[in-house]
């Protein structure tokens, strides 16, 4: 049996690890074989950039050897797929290798998208790749005063990340003494300031508290970088001196060249996992078209649900775990304290006050993620 | 015409209904129609406020077994 998991992400490390441990003794006799195919050697823990953007991290401590994470008996290539060839139920690779599969987990992620809005990549900061987020605490330490404007695209990876910056912002200012000549502004698309109803009361009240501004139904169309103004679909308009937004985001760009999906999200069963008319692709993360959060968290618990159903598959012949759709989300709510949104298909989130103790267990997270990704919390 | 585009939001709580047809709107040609599914009764009332203020069709809206149906086509 030959499990291919393609992406070396946070959900296709916890599968491939999981799998490998679960069937240990298939791996060492040789019945199964997990090869896992990335495009780099190095494994980054994604939610260190909004850190990284604010200086409370540097980028070294991002990063692991993508191998040093993986269980042994998983064959680990940096040969990234070019193209799929779903009905022979292979994969052909940059380097030009074939590799044929019995089953195959599709975790390529998704990448910011900031093209997709007129003048937005040239004149905003961003924090979703390593070189963005330095460039943004480099702008941001040069900021001396002015109107910072959060803006964002639809949809963007980890939708708490629009409240955390602008709070770690406001906490940011306040540390360097300048929290008077700054004004935060921050917009949201629909109709109140997160689209998670118990986050918005909390949060909208706690804006209103350390003078943050917020208009919502504001829905980015272009940027005008000249006269530093944003204009939106609704036809309102507002001013900035430093733009930073949360861009809208895409799946890869060799899923839409292999026109597995528009914008590169594959069509998933929301249940099963399985890529729709495909009983032995599986789809996890962010690069399924399903309509929960693009984090972590989502790419976490499917690949536990995939993880045991292949396990099964092999042992039983059929799967054995639904996903339901859960999502653990923490919410930076400053640099001192937090809270967490948890919910799934049924059951809505219910954030608590934010505490000194949930910003030290995110702390604590962002260490404990190199265990996470082993499949071991 | 292109075939209506169904945008099948039941139990997003996260990024929400209203969310996935913002993001989604963008990928139908002006004229399209769609029909954003969803079991969050908020959203029956959202979505066409948004329609509204945006400048979009709101074609109907109607509840059928706990799902909501909401239609619309992009005019813009």
């Amino acid at each position: 049996m030959k499990i291919l998991v393609v992406g070396g992400g946070m959900g296709g490390t916890i599968l491939a690890n999981n799998v490998a441990r679960t069937l240990k003794e298939e791996l060492k006799s040789g019945k199964v074989q997990i090869t896992m195919l990335s495009a780099s050697a190095q494994h980054m823990y994604q939610p260190g950039l909004l850190y990284v953007a604010v200086g409370r991290m540097t980028p070294n401590e991002l990063y692991r050897d993508q191998a040093s994470l993986l269980e042994p008996g998983i064959q680990f290539h940096v040969d990234p797929v070019e193209t799929f060839m779903l009905d022979a139920n292979q994969v052909k690779t940059k380097s030009g290798k074939t590799h044929s599969y019995d089953i195959m987990v599709i975790a390529t992620g998704s990448r910011m998208w900031p093209d997709s809005i007129p003048g937005l990549k040239e004149n905003a900061e961003f924090f979703y790749t390593e070189e963005s987020a330095v460039k943004m605490f480099h702008r941001l330490r040069q900021f001396e005063g002015g109107k910072i404007v959060i803006a964002m695209g639809v949809p963007h990876k980890c939708p708490m990340a629009p409240l955390e910056i602008t709070f770690m912002l406001n906490e940011y200012f306040i540390e360097r003494g300048i929290r008077d000549k700054v004004q935060i502004h921050y917009t949201y698309p629909i109709g109140r300031v997160h689209t998670l109803e118990n986050v918005a009361k909390w949060a909208q009240p706690e804006m209103d508290r350390v003078g943050i501004t917020y208009e919502t139904l504001f829905n980015l169309k272009s940027v005008d970088g000249e006269k530093r103004v944003l204009h939106s679909e609704e036809g309102t308009e507002v001013s900035y001196d430093m733009l930073i937004s949360i861009p809208a985001h895409k799946g890869m760009e060799v899923i839409e060249n292999n026109k597995m999906g528009a914008n590169g999200w594959i069509p998933t069963d929301r249940h099963n996992l399985n890529m729709e008319g495909r009983t032995n692709v599986f789809i996890l993360g962010d690069t399924t078209n399903i309509p929960i959060s693009k984090a972590g968290s989502t790419a976490h618990f499917e690949a536990e649900t995939v993880g045991a159903n292949i396990a099964a598959m092999v042992r039983f012949g059929a799967p054995v775990r639904k996903y339901d759709g859960k999502v653990f989300c923490f919410i930076q709510t400053g640099s001192e304290k937090a809270t967490y949104a948890m919910f799934n298909y049924l059951q809505p989130p219910d954030p608590k006050a934010p505490t000194r103790a949930i910003h030290w267990f995110k702390l604590a997270y962002n260490k404990l993620y190199w265990i996470s990704a082993r499949g071991l919390l | 015409m292109a075939e209506k585009k169904v945008i099948d939001a039941r139990g997003s709580f996260c990024p929400g209904p209203l969310m996935e047809l913002i993001g989604g709107i963008k990928m139908v040609e002006i004229g399209d129609e769609i029909e954003v599914l969803s079991t969050d009764k908020g959203s029956a009332a959202e979505i066409p406020q948004w329609l509204k203020k945006v400048g979009h069709e709101h074609l109907g809206s109607h509840e059928e077994a706990g799902v909501w149906h909401v239609n619309l086509k992009r005019s813009k």
